[in-house]
């Protein structure tokens, strides 16, 4: 199903110098090196799954730096990345937005991280809980309050299985020992109690938000408790995967079938018990490598569990994903692996014959984070589409690395882009499709040009797993065709004709 | 295998599917260590209990489900009521991305506004580098006509002082001298977004009437303040006056900047108050706040600059906007058109028409104070009580306002007031003095789900319903609209009560 094309990478560089050419000099040089066109791949490197290893390709671009003030960067912050990606799934602990109203307000429900459980009594995912700051407790400090915030939490949500502290901005900058709170609070009411300085200032983006998380995971949470657990021979750990419009449960299906046991999933739908006993687990599997490498890479250290990346984002990699971790495990499994691939396989062949004469040659820019800008170009091929563009609001230099493999020659990168940017680069390629986030998907639908928000699935999902990728066929369809992109102009001012397909059933 | 080509299941369906339930079954079973199903259940019903409800309304420091955001994001919506304004908000990144997500959740509308996007090294040394860096950068990419800035907390912990870094930006040459700058210094753990809102319209008017000389004129000022229903809201006041024949400049509207038309094109800026009519509002006869909780200093602001000033709480409704009318009408010195009074009898009627189906109902309000105020009274002109007022950004002077609103009318008694309380406390409240719907923003569906009292999406922020924002609820035509969304909810719960064959569809009637 690999596809064979190229972008017009003499053009894309000419649209990069005229996007460059509006930003005062000093900061057209500095965006000027998170811009660029891929050089393309070597032979027979397409359509691997994703990890480090050779750069096949050059896609180099700076990347994990300080977003330039005043131009409208797309990123979030430290907290974002630790409260909003990392710890807010884990359903049965109670996470406290510390400091201001306003970080717990805007991103209250917001990451579609699905879960099973009685909310507000073992379950928290979709609540907001808040030390809401006055002008008090920054003069005097919050650490008193943080303390009466726990004791009231333990008596509303008796059955939660910890607390974590996610820090906003003013904690550090007012001295706060968390810490020191935790500990002791820790000893009175015998909870796991984390604190995250995940203030939003730290770093330059989500990204360090990802890291500190995962180091308080690591420093909080693991060798803490003993579980009675009885390891199997194929326990494995998927890590960097927040069940989004539930994805890890499609990515689970699979994962049973094939003959492993997922004990813990890092960390939608998740329990901190799921978390607490990760290190039994006899593999590491990693979907969000930018995310959550740090924890993979401290598990393989401190407990020699191998890690691996996979991609469950369209057939192609989901099966090449589901024979690499077969062959971790041997015979057994990778027989079981190749039934669950023939299983499915009719599923993905009547997907793909009613979906790709529809989708078919179409063109997509991608603007995404995590793995995203990558781990989904496959699943688009799939379908007989094209991507013209590519970039990540917060990655770093390996995520690059990793890009290598999936671009295609010519395809425009970007990193950090600016709303200006992006908004010009869509306008000069005009690609049938943009996948983006929320932020993006008015300004870009105004153009004229259908959109699919990628962080949240707008709102759809599963995308995960070969159930997720009927979902994903489907909705990139009816994002394309439908037909009010051809109701744009008023017959009195009627440029051409777009002809729509119709609706598909 | 329960996906398939032909019908594809997505989340909505596909987890109820018996392949998901067992592999549900089996995580918990195996993996989650859960507390037990005994236990959950002993503990939901705790929660319903007058018992624990003592204990969550004695809550003095964890605040759960709020219904407040923070003062940046209102001073961002402010901002966006302006002809060709870019918000630009000095301090951490993270925060622009939030506020841009949530207004764009709630008007499915495009949400501009930039950081100055400080980082450790500014938390240091503080922002003036990134402020006149920013200033420059967004002059030069988004063609602004003027730049609103605002703070995030963290530019508030550390002092930054916005005069004199914009001051400095200017001499730096970061934009033209004469370059709107206005600024708000906007910190997050004081008040809410109201309060952001009203720094930001103060800021404006202070940069562009401070050190003028007042020549008083006719027009009167209307100030809309924070309003998810803005779209519909402002054009449909605009009508209103339009019709009133009054001379008017309505300061902050954001009406077509969150209503830009698909046509091909994006457009970054839409509408607004114009500059030149924000600078002549200084001349005008009077200053109309229609919402007193979120212009509180701007109000005195104006009230120092010698114009007479006057505020209401959100008028929605008969009487309220009956209120309205007569002091506009005073104030500008026109009579009230008979087209109006038509309006308001044909609001009337309607409320006649359906009065059978709204007395006696008791209503949970969530909101902010204005919204609350508002609504409170107008549940009350349909003979409906309502029993539970709540604002977590409510002060204590809000709630003796609301108290007097609840004494003024037999269907306010029994009714509380709830100031500075969360959502959660909401819970308990509606769990142990139950009410048959309860009225605010999305967030209101978790108390739905848990109290089975229907809610009715009336204020910001609506993000699982498309387009209420985009019809009034202001004036005799918005007030039919109310009625009506109030109504269709109350019908819809007639019809589900009674919708199983043979067992309760007895009362399924087909004429209410």
């Amino acid at each position: 199903m690999s596809l064979d094309y190229e972008n017009d990478g003499a053009f894309h560089e000419k649209v990069i110098e005229e996007v460059l050419s509006a930003y005062p000099d000093k900061f057209a040089k500095r965006r000027k090196k998170h811009l660029s066109v891929a050089k393309g791949a070597e032979e027979g490197a397409a359509g691997a799954a994703g990890e480090e290893g050779a750069l096949l390709s050059e896609c180099d671009v700076k990347s994990n730096i300080k977003s330039i003030p005043g131009v409208m960067t797309i990123r979030g912050c430290a907290y974002a990345g630790s409260k909003g990606v990392v710890w807010g799934p884990i359903k049965d602990m109670v996470h406290i937005s510390h400091g201001p109203v306003g970080c717990g307000q805007y991103s209250w429900s917001q990451r579609r991280n699905y879960y099973i459980g009685t909310t507000g009594i073992d379950s928290f995912v979709t609540m907001q809980v808040t030390s809401d700051f006055q002008e008090r407790d920054i003069v005097f400090g919050g650490d008193k309050k943080l303390a009466k915030v726990i004791d009231e939490l333990e008596e509303m949500f008796p059955l939660s299985h910890g607390l974590t502290i996610q820090s906003e901005c003013p904690i550090g900058l007012i001295g706060d020992d968390i810490e020191a709170v935790s500990k002791k609070k820790n000893k009175e009411i015998g909870k796991t109690i984390v604190p995250v300085r995940c203030e939003g200032f730290r770093g330059v983006s989500q990204s360090l938000g990802h890291h500190i998380a995962n180091d308080t995971i690591r420093d909080w949470v693991l060798d803490k408790k003993e579980h009675a657990f009885e390891a199997g021979p194929y326990d494995v750990n998927v890590i960097g995967d927040y069940n989004i419009g539930g994805d890890a449960w499609a990515s689970r299906m699979l994962l049973e079938e094939m003959g492993l046991r997922v004990v813990g999933n890092w960390s939608g739908d998740a329990t901190l018990a799921e978390i607490e006993r990760s290190p039994k687990a006899k593999l590491n599997l990693i979907h969000c490598y930018r995310s959550m490498n740090y924890i993979c890479r401290h598990m393989e250290e401190k407990y020699g569990i191998h890690w691996m990346e996979y991609n469950f984002f369209g057939p192609s990699q989901i099966a090449a994903s589901l024979r690499k971790i077969a062959k971790h495990f041997g015979p057994e499994i990778e027989e079981k692996a190749e039934a669950v691939i023939v299983k499915y396989q009719p599923l993905v062949d009547a997907v793909v014959a009613k979906y790709r004469p529809r989708l078919e040659g179409k063109s997509v820019m991608l603007y995404v984070g995590g793995l995203r800008p990558r781990h989904v170009i496959t699943a688009y091929e799939d379908l007989g589409m094209e991507i013209a563009g590519t970039g990540y609001e917060f990655a770093h230099n390996d995520d690059y690395q990793r890009t290598g493999h999936y671009v295609r020659k010519g395809t425009l990168i970007y990193d950090d882009v600016t709303g200006y940017e992006l908004e010009k680069f869509i306008e000069r390629v005009r690609p049938d499709l943009v996948g983006s986030g929320i932020k993006e998907k008015y300004p870009v639908q105004k153009m004229g040009i259908p959109f699919r928000q990628m962080h949240s699935w707008d709102y759809s999902g599963p995308y995960h797993g070969y159930d997720g990728f009927a979902i994903f066929a489907r909705d990139m369809d009816l994002a394309i065709n439908n037909p009010v992109w051809g109701l744009f102009d008023p017959p009195w001012k009627k440029k051409d004709e777009t002809p729509v397909l119709q609706a598909a059933e | 295998m329960p996906q398939s080509a032909e019908k594809v299941l997505d989340h909505a369906t596909l987890f109820h599917e018996p392949e998901y339930q067992e592999l549900f079954k089996r995580k918990r079973e195996t993996f989650e260590c859960p507390a037990s199903a005994e236990s959950v259940e002993a503990q939901r019903e705790y929660t319903k209990t007058w018992g624990y409800r003592e204990k969550n309304l004695a809550r003095e420091a964890a605040v759960i489900n709020p219904a407040k955001a923070c003062q940046p994001l209102g001073a961002v919506f402010a901002a966006a009521g302006f002809e060709k304004t870019m918000s630009f908000v000095h301090g951490s990144q993270g925060c622009v991305a939030y506020y841009r997500s949530h207004l764009s959740r709630h008007f499915k509308e495009p949400a501009s506004a930039v950081s100055s996007s400080m980082t450790e090294d500014a938390a240091v040394f503080g922002g003036l580098n990134n402020m006149i860096d920013g200033l420059a950068n967004t002059y030069s990419l988004y063609d602004p006509k003027m730049i609103a800035v605002s703070t995030t907390c963290m530019a508030e912990v550390i002092g930054d002082d916005l005069k004199s870094f914009i001051g400095n930006a200017k001499a730096k040459g970061s934009v033209p001298e004469d370059f709107h700058v206005p600024h708000a210094h906007t910190p997050a753990f004081v008040g809410s977004h109201v309060d952001g809102y009203d720094n930001m319209i103060k800021g404006v008017l202070e940069h562009f009437w401070d050190g003028k000389e007042r020549s008083a004129g006719t027009s009167i000022n209307i100030i809309p303040g924070f309003d998810g229903f803005c779209v519909g809201n402002n054009r449909e006041l605009k009508r209103i006056l339009d019709v009133m024949g009054v001379k008017y400049t309505l300061i902050q509207d954001a009406s077509d900047q969150f209503d830009t038309p698909s046509d091909g094109h994006f457009r970054m800026y839409s509408g607004g108050t114009t500059l030149a009519d924000t600078e002549a509002a200084l001349n005008a006869k009077a200053t109309l706040s229609l919402q007193a909780w979120c212009t509180r200093k701007t109000l005195d602001y104006i009230g120092d600059k010698g114009q007479e000033t006057a505020s209401f709480h959100y008028p929605l409704g008969v009487a309220a906007t009956d209120e309205l009318l007569v002091k506009v009408s005073e104030l500008a010195g026109v009579e009230i058109p008979e087209s109006l009074t038509l309006e308001r009898g044909r609001l009337v009627d309607a409320m006649a028409d359906s009065q059978a189906y709204l007395h006696g109902k008791k209503y949970a309000i969530f909101g902010d104070p204005d919204f609350v105020y508002a609504m409170a009274r107008f549940i009350m002109e349909t003979g409906g009580e309502p029993t539970h007022c709540l604002a977590t950004n409510g002060t204590k002077a809000w709630a003796e306002e609301m108290e007097t609103l609840l004494a003024s009318s037999p269907f306010g008694k029994g009714a509380k007031v709830w100031a500075g309380k969360d959502l959660w406390a909401l819970r308990s409240l509606m769990m142990t003095e139950p009410v048959d719907f309860v009225i605010g923003s999305s967030y209101g569906k978790y108390l739905e789900r848990d109290t089975g009292a229907p809610l009715i999406r009336l204020t910001f922020p609506i993000f699982d319903r498309h387009h209420h924002h985009r019809f009034p609820l202001m004036g005799y035509q918005g007030g039919l609209q109310l009625l009506r969304t109030i109504l269709d909810k109350v019908f819809d719960k007639l019809d589900r009560d009674s919708e199983i064959p043979a067992k309760t569809d007895i009362s399924f009637d087909l004429t209410r």
